[in-house]
C-alpha cells in the first residue's frame, strides 16, 4: 500500500512548482494553469489523507475543491479576454497599473 | 516493493516533468498540453488511491471540459512567446526558488512523523469505496449544503464571466 508520507511529498513537490510558476511567469495564461497545478496538488492530499483514515470526506472535499477550480478557471479566462480587449496584452508586468 | 507502489512512483515521476514543462515552456499552448497530461497523471493517482469516481471526473471535467476553455482562448488570444527569465530581475528569480525550496524543505522535514504513524499504509477500506454510489449517497445526504451553495457558485461564476466577456464594457 502507499503511504500517506509518500503521497503528501508528491503533493508538496507539485505544489511547490505551482508557485515556481505563478511567481516565475509573465503570461497571465499560464499564471493561471500554474494555479490549477496548485489545487490539484491540493486535491491529491486531500485523496490521500481520505484512503489513509479511510473515510470518503476528503474526497468530497477534493470534489468541491473541482467545482471552485471550474468556476475560478472561468471567471479568470473572462478577466484575460477582458484584459486583451482593453490593453492587448496578457503579459501581468504590463498591467501593473494598480500598483504603487 | 508492490507493483501498486511502482505504479506510483513511475506515475509521479511522470506528474512532476510534466508540471515542469507546464511551469517552463516558452508556447502556451505547449504549456496547456502538458497540463491535460499532468491532469490524466492525477487521475491515476485517484485511481491508485481507491478514488475511482474521482478520478473519472478528473479525465471528464478537468482534462476535458476547463482544458478546452483554456484552449479555446489560448487560440482567441493568440500570445506570444514570452520565456521565463526575459526581464525578470534576480532577485525575484533568487525569492522564487527560495520560497519553493522552502516549502520542499517543511513537507520533508514533517515526513518522519507521518512515515511512523502510517506504518501500516493506511486503514483498510470496505468493498466500493470511492465508488460513484458511496459518493453519491454522501453528497446527497452529509454534504446536502454545501453541493447546493457549489451550484449557486457556479452560477453566480457563470453570469460573472458572461459579464466580463461583453463587449460594451470596453470604453
Amino acid at each position: 500500500m502507499i503511504s500517506f508520507g509518500a503521497i503528501l511529498l508528491v503533493s508538496g513537490i507539485l505544489f511547490a512548482m505551482g508557485v515556481v510558476g505563478v511567481l516565475l511567469r509573465r503570461s497571465a495564461l499560464v499564471i493561471l494553469m500554474s494555479i490549477e497545478v496548485m489545487l490539484n496538488a491540493a486535491n491529491l492530499a486531500f485523496v490521500g489523507a481520505s484512503r489513509s483514515v479511510g473515510s470518503i470526506d476528503g474526497q468530497m472535499f477534493a470534489f468541491f475543491v473541482m467545482a471552485v477550480a471550474a468556476a475560478e478557471a472561468a471567471v479568470g479566462l473572462a478577466i484575460i479576454i477582458a484584459l486583451f480587449r482593453q490593453r492587448h496584452t496578457t503579459d501581468v508586468d504590463q498591467v501593473s497599473f494598480l500598483k504603487w | 516493493m508492490t507493483p501498486r507502489e511502482l505504479f506510483f512512483w513511475a506515475d509521479a515521476v511522470v506528474a512532476v516533468l510534466t508540471a515542469g514543462m507546464v511551469l517552463l515552456h516558452r508556447n502556451a499552448v505547449v504549456c496547456a498540453l502538458s497540463l491535460v497530461m499532468h491532469l490524466c497523471t492525477v487521475a491515476v493517482f485517484f485511481v491508485l488511491l481507491d478514488a475511482t469516481f474521482l478520478g473519472v471526473v478528473q479525465v471528464i471535467v478537468y482534462a476535458g471540459a476547463i482544458m478546452v476553455l483554456f484552449l479555446f482562448v489560448i487560440m482567441l488570444l493568440d500570445p506570444k512567446g514570452e520565456g521565463v527569465t526575459g526581464r525578470m530581475g534576480n532577485i525575484q528569480l533568487f525569492v522564487t526558488l527560495g520560497a519553493a525550496l522552502l516549502l520542499v524543505a517543511g513537507i520533508l522535514r514533517i515526513l518522519p512523523a507521518l512515515a511512523v504513524t502510517n506504518a501500516g499504509g493506511g486503514a483498510a477500506v470496505p468493498e466500493g469505496f470511492g465508488a460513484i454510489r458511496g459518493i453519491g449517497e454522501a453528497l446527497f445526504s452529509t454534504y446536502l449544503l454545501p453541493f447546493e451553495l457549489a451550484s449557486v457558485l457556479l452560477l453566480v461564476a457563470m453570469i460573472g464571466a458572461l459579464f466580463m466577456g461583453k463587449k460594451e464594457i470596453v470604453e
